[in-house]
């Protein structure tokens, strides 16, 4: 599967299917930090990503100090 | 996963509240948290006039959106920054919602109306980016909420932002910040703008995910500036501590303001007294505001380089 993550955006390539959980922990991404969507649906911890499938890993937190304004 | 609340399939979990939503009942959790929290902490009335702060992000806009379907008379108001490739879009974004859904937009250019962009702000006056940016912010956003009438200035400060700021501010025992810290701060002067954050009890992941879903096109280009800013450092650390131990942001957050913050506030009786600027007419401690202060001496700078 093919997984594109942001900021810095890169793309890893993972042989086989995984659970979102457990891609994400294989990648060190705490899964409080980010949504995983797959087109434009957004995928719960215990989906299972197929082989053949690209997923985004979706970045939540943003901000410099005075941001969010 | 199966939703929470009805036989659907979820689309997101959340550990803190021990359940998971489909998408519609996600949405209208999301609207009724919101209501709630404007309903309790007493933020807003439809008779308000409200001013919402919008960059164009996701945060901001999924405050107008749902302050736009509660009802509420919103007017928002975006500070285009000029830096570099990011405020263009941001501004072009803002703009996009603004129109689609037939909402006022005030759009105030620091670099036309003030002079000075905020690089070169930072620049002039020997701060880092996001402190000229901050102060900027601060004071346009009063002073646009007074000058056009607005009774209120509603920001999209999530969970996130402010259990962060929460840290930063005990990590340095910034002892004032701390007595003032909350989501719902009333006008104590004639010159001060009642402000609010309605989004308080959402986290980041959480706006996030209904910005996609109510398919809102926000803007997702990080400042370049963000790079490396402690506040994400800090955001990180507390997802760390969120994903150790769900609630955690938020226990940290609001069993501060309970049994925390009246503690700060009660010490600081006979505090400061808060003056109009003598350049302004804004709100200061001093003689003339930081705001001023910051301008005049950016212009000083900017003067004696030309010559
Ligand atoms: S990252 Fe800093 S400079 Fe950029 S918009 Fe946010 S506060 Fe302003
Ligand atoms: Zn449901
Ligand atoms: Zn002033």
């Amino acid at each position: 599967m093919k997984v594109i993550i942001r900021r810095p955006r890169r793309e890893v390539e993972m042989p086989g299917s995984r659970r979102v959980r457990d891609l994400l922990q294989e990648l060190k991404i705490n899964p409080e930090s980010v949504l995983v969507v797959r087109g434009d649906e957004l995928l719960t911890p215990d989906e299972l990503v197929k082989d053949e499938e690209t997923v985004e890993v979706v970045p939540a937190i943003s901000g410099g100090s005075a941001h969010e304004v | 996963m199966k939703c929470k609340t009805c036989p659907g399939k979820a689309v997101i979990d959340m550990r803190r509240h021990n359940a998971a939503f489909c998408k519609d009942c996600f949405i209208t959790h999301i609207e009724r948290q919101v209501e709630r929290t404007i309903e309790s902490d007493k933020m807003l009335s439809k008779d308000d006039r409200v001013l919402v702060a919008v960059s164009g992000g996701k945060d901001s806009l999924t405050l107008w959106e749902v302050l736009r379907r509660l009802g509420y008379d919103t007017t928002g108001f975006h500070i285009v920054l000029g830096i570099d490739h990011y405020s263009p879009q941001a501004r072009g974004t803002a703009e996009a919602y603004a129109a689609k859904h037939g909402l006022p937009l005030i759009a105030t250019d620091v670099k036309e109306e003030y002079d000075f962009s905020i690089p070169e702000l930072a620049q002039y006056t020997r701060r880092v980016p996001c402190s000229a940016c901050g102060l900027s912010k601060r004071y346009l956003m009063n002073r646009t909420a007074l000058e056009g009438g607005f009774s209120v200035l509603a920001t999209g400060h999530n969970l996130d932002d402010a259990a962060a700021t929460l840290l930063g501010n005990l990590l340095h025992w910034q002892t004032p910040q701390l007595g003032r810290m909350g989501p719902a701060l009333e006008a104590t002067h004639p010159k001060l703008a009642k402000t609010v954050k309605p989004l308080i009890r959402l986290t980041e992941r959480e706006t996030l995910a209904y910005a996609m879903l109510r398919g809102i096109d926000y803007h997702d280009d990080e400042c370049p500036n963000a790079v490396g800013a402690t506040s994400l450092f800090y955001k990180d650390l507390l997802n760390q501590l969120e994903h150790a131990s769900p609630g955690a942001k938020q226990s940290f957050y609001f069993g501060f303001l309970k049994k925390g913050r009246p503690a700060f506030l009660a010490a600081q009786t006979g505090g400061v007294e808060l003056k109009e600027c003598e350049a302004c007419g804004q709100t200061t401690t001093t003689e003339t505001c930081a705001y001023c202060r910051m301008m005049d001496l950016a212009r000083r700078t900017a003067a004696a380089r030309s010559r």
